[in-house]
């Protein structure tokens, strides 16, 4: 049974078109135009308890708005969607008392007071028992390292310690359901890794459903077994990153490193592709399906004197581009 | 929403607002300016007429001082704020609380009310009822109130008039819902607020023919009524019937901003990705 059903999930944006200039701005005020932006177009899934699934997709895909749908704050134009047997935006009170949100780009902080604050409303409003607020406040404050910051106004904190604020803020009431529209925006190397760390957490040991929503593709990497991919409004392929792969090319990369003073002369005949050639390194594309790596490598180096090799996939970002350059055509 | 609850998003919402004192002092001066201004006018007035003044010099004074001390209870202004909140998007964090929107909105507008009345009214307070008689500037302070019971059904009415307040700036934020942007409505409001309210020229002067409408419409309850109770014009003992109409426009607004909001954030597009 899946805590999170989607189905045909659609939601038109009808805008009013603004002509350009004054004879633009003129004539619409005597009749306006409207334009139709489609930002779900039949999106269906299903996410089980205690899933941790990444959204993923081009800029415009939709992603944001599916977010907001499924948060309840947006009445879709067709379809339904189910968290826990209820329909958000019907439902929404109930609803949002298990959901934990964080809205990259915006806060759900007071701007001109300390965090200690935002989180004692948020203690208020959630009505969280004091004992529990004290425990995962703690929690929270060491993982995410806040400790230097709640009492600091939260206009005058950077983008990235907002940010982990945000997070915390959204998990105070200990939600059964978490959504994270790109929560890691902004973030130094060492926030990312304790963001993902308490994401992953409260996935496994707390058994929370987490849909997170990134660009970033080493988030999904450490994180999602499991992920979506949208583009334009519809859902292109669902599954295991591996198996993302795997839909796009199976191909994988050989990096070499020519001895000194050797140069480069070409495949002459290997069964591979020349991706990139700068100096002395050379990286191959082959497909093991094709050529065995270990056969690819006996061949190249009965030809070509070599001081370094490495195997290795293709960045994801590449695979997902493709992906997304694919789902458009 | 429990009475804690929202207890702690007013006081969080005032003490917000509390960190801009500065703009509050050029207010003060500038309630000064305007208080006496229309005192003299009014003053003067008075002198050349030949009917008696609705409006004993002690009522009129009192009148028109506290008038100012409550100039930052009118609502004609929407809370930047919630303006930034719906035009940001930021709104979206509001609407995935577990409590009413309408409440907790509510509760927001009233500390952010509060607050600009409480920075603005408590040092004009002092300055026309302590300083301006220590000056030597007996004719121009604040009098004392007509008695203890008028300065109790006057503190009353004031409640009232702030919740009435509030409940009136809440239409005002419930169409930005709509419109994205409060212009239209911060244009129109202040002319019917300041003139219908008694912050420009006291009710009690205005032409008994349109004394009924005044007497019906909501706005009177914002000062009008208050100041009234605190002069004695209105008199204790008829102190029930207004502050009871005040509260009935106050709950009909109430229900009308609540219906308004459930249509607004129905078809609310949470703006930004
Ligand atoms: N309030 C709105 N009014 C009109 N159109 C909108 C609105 N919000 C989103 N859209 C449109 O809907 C589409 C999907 O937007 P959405 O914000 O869901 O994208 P996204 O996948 O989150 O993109 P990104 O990765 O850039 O955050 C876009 O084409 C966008 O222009
Ligand atoms: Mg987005």
């Amino acid at each position: 049974m899946s805590q999170i059903v989607v189905e045909s999930l659609t939601k038109v944006f009808r805008i009013a078109e603004r002509r350009a200039g004054l004879r633009g701005a003129l004539a619409g005020l005597v009749r306006r135009r409207n334009r139709e932006v489609r930002a779900l177009d039949g999106v269906c899934f299903q996410v089980g308890r205690g899933e941790l699934v990444g959204y993923i997709g081009p800029n415009g895909a939709g992603k944001s708005t599916t977010v907001k749908v499924l948060s309840g704050i947006l009445v879709p134009t067709s379809g339904t969607c189910e968290v826990d047997g209820r329909i958000p935006w019907r439902d929404r009170r109930a609803h949002v008392r298990n959901l934990g949100v964080v809205f990259g780009q915006r806060t759900q902080l007071w701007w001109d007071l300390p965090v200690v604050e935002s989180f004692e409303l948020l203690r208020d409003l959630y009505a969280i028992p004091a004992d529990r607020f004290r425990a995962v406040g703690d929690e929270l404050t060491r993982r995410l390292d806040l400790g230097g910051l709640l009492n600091v106004p939260v206009r005058q904190l950077s983008l990235g310690q907002r940010m982990r604020c945000d997070l915390a803020a959204a998990l105070l009431h200990e939600p059964g359901v978490l959504f994270l529209d790109e929560p890691t925006i902004g973030l130094d190397a060492a926030s990312k890794l304790a963001m993902r760390e308490v994401v992953r957490t409260i996935n496994r040991e707390q058994g929370v459903t987490v849909i997170l929503t990134t660009h970033d593709m080493d988030d999904i990497e450490s994180l999602c077994q499991r992920v979506l991919v949208v583009a334009e409004g519809k859902i292109l392929c669902d599954g295991s990153l591996a198996s993302l792969r795997r839909t796009v090319s199976s191909e994988r990369h050989l990096i070499v490193d020519l001895a000194e003073g050797i140069s480069w002369n070409g495949l002459d005949g290997l069964p591979a592709r020349e991706v990139e050639v700068a100096g002395g390194r050379v990286r191959l594309g082959f497909d093991p399906e094709n050529v065995a790596a270990a056969e690819l490598i006996g061949r190249l180096t009965a030809r070509y004197p070599v001081r370094d090799l490495l195997v290795e996939n293709p960045p994801i970002e590449e695979v997902i581009a493709k992906l997304y350059a694919g789902g458009k055509a | 929403m429990r009475p804690a609850t929202a207890w702690a998003v007013v006081s969080l919402r005032f003490r917000e607002v509390l960190q801009y004192r500065a703009a509050a002092w050029a207010g003060v001066f500038t309630q000064v300016i305007f208080g006496f201004i229309i005192l003299m006018s009014l003053r003067a007035f008075a002198a050349s007429g030949t009917a008696d003044s609705p409006l004993s010099p002690e009522q009129l004074t009192a009148y028109v001082w506290l008038g100012q001390c409550l100039f930052t209870l009118m609502p004609w202004n929407a809370d930047r704020s919630v303006v930034a909140m719906v035009r940001t998007g930021s709104v979206a964090y509001e609407l995935v609380r577990p409590v009413d929107t309408y409440a907790l909105w509510y509760c927001r507008t009233l500390g952010w009310r509060t607050s600009m009345v409480c920075t603005r009214a408590l040092p004009l307070l002092v300055l026309v009822g302590v300083v301006f008689p220590l000056a030597g500037l007996d004719g121009w302070a604040l009098p004392a109130p007509a008695s203890a019971g008028a300065l109790a059904c006057f503190l009353v009415a004031l409640a009232v008039g702030v919740l009435l307040a509030t409940a009136l700036g809440m239409l005002m934020h419930v169409t930005i819902l709509w419109t994205l942007d409060p212009e239209g409505v911060t244009r129109l409001a202040p002319a019917f607020v300041m003139l219908l309210s008694g912050m420009i020229i006291p009710l009690p002067l205005f032409p008994d023919a349109v004394q009924p409408l005044l007497a019906a419409l909501p706005f009177r309850g914002l000062i009008d009524v208050p100041l009234r109770l605190y002069g004695g014009h209105i008199p204790v003992a008829a102190a029930l019937g207004p502050i009871a109409l005040s509260a009935a426009w106050t709950a009909a607004l109430i229900v009308l901003g609540r219906w308004m909001m459930a249509r607004g954030l129905r078809q609310i597009v949470i703006q930004g990705g």
